[in-house]
């Protein structure tokens, strides 16, 4: 599979996620936010760091980029997009993931490592997770609360497009377990179509026992399996 | 033939002001603390504090008003503001 990371400037995660990518077995490259096509892609990263300094508002830049008109007619023909950290921010930015991130409430940036309950199987970036595992990977952010008006919100959980949500070792939704504010603890939410999904946390730090968890490993082991069949149907 | 006017261009500026808030559903949490700090200091009656943004522009002498309010309006709504979590007030001077 070949996975397509951008690069905006101040982009930080880029080589993290090229690296998890690799790891797992799969080839990834960079494309730099200049760039108007992705080329030969299964799956678009969007990274996590601080695009264009974070000025305005998370995201608001970056949104407005060459590479982003790509990613967004690649997701509108139904490619698969990952927006982890400030690619969550660009997504939401860019309208392809509803709702906004916003100042964490109690105004610290937060880098630490937290619990995710998946809330559904049903997604291209869940489906291997195991059922019932609580995932521990980190979170650095500042601008992660997770907002939506009450309309998006009921439309959310409607369509079953929460993906995780922040929870406490034993898998609780508590209010002590989320690190940020986020509306119903949420850390991560897909499109209605299913094929565009943003999360706060950072799977791609999470892939290999030397940095303390590969539980972030599920995530792109779900996007693997759903971009093999893909591939196998095509095939036939 | 027009007057050169170059040595002073004050009178002649145009600015396009647009002040950004949070909306009232979002949660403002510098604009609690700040309340709950003005609270503290012992002002009183202060009921709520929404911290936003202040843009100013820049617009070139002469140009016509209600096309640039029509112009900054739309990147108001596209850039310079999130329309999920923020409201915008748009003045042109």
């Amino acid at each position: 599979m070949n996975f397509s990371v951008l690069q905006f400037p101040a982009s930080n995660c880029d080589q993290d996620a090229v690296h998890a990518v690799r790891l797992l077995g799969h080839s990834a490259r960079l494309v730099w936010h200049k760039d108007a096509s992705l080329g030969d892609t299964d799956c678009v990263i969007v990274p996590g760091g601080f695009s264009y300094g974070d000025y305005l508002r998370c995201g608001a830049i970056a949104r407005f980029s060459p590479v982003m008109q790509a990613v967004k007619q690649f997701a509108d023909n139904g490619g698969l997009v990952l927006g982890i950290c400030n690619g969550f921010q660009v997504l939401t930015e860019a309208g392809l993931l509803p709702g906004a991130l916003i100042r964490n409430r109690d105004l610290q940036f937060h880098c630490e490592n937290i619990f995710l309950k998946t809330a559904t199987p049903d997604s291209p970036f869940t489906s291997q997770i195991p059922a019932g595992k609580i995932l521990r990977v980190p979170i650095a952010h500042g601008e992660g609360c997770y907002f939506a008006d009450e309309e998006t919100l009921a439309k959310l959980k409607a369509n079953n497009q929460i993906l995780w949500q922040y929870c406490d070792a034993n898998g609780n939704l508590t209010d002590t377990a989320n690190p940020n504010g986020a509306l119903q603890n949420i850390a991560g939410i897909c499109n209605e179509k299913r094929n565009v999904a943003g999360l706060m946390p950072h799977p791609e730090r999470a892939c290999e026992p030397l940095l303390g968890s590969d539980d972030g490993k599920w995530i792109f082991e779900s996007i693997f399996a759903v971009l093999k069949n893909k591939t196998v149907a095509a095939a036939a | 033939m027009l007057a050169d006017f170059s040595w002073c261009d004050t009178p002649f500026r145009m600015k396009a002001k647009i002040i950004i808030t949070p909306k009232k559903a979002v949660l403002d949490p510098q604009g609690k603390t700040v309340q709950t700090a003005l609270e503290h200091m012992g002002y009183t009656g202060v009921t709520g504090v929404h911290i936003g943004k202040y843009i100013e522009i820049d617009l070139a002498p002469g140009t016509d008003k209600a096309a640039a309010h029509a112009a900054i309006n739309d990147a108001a709504h596209k850039l310079l503001s999130n329309p999920i979590i923020e409201d915008y007030k748009l003045e042109i001077e």
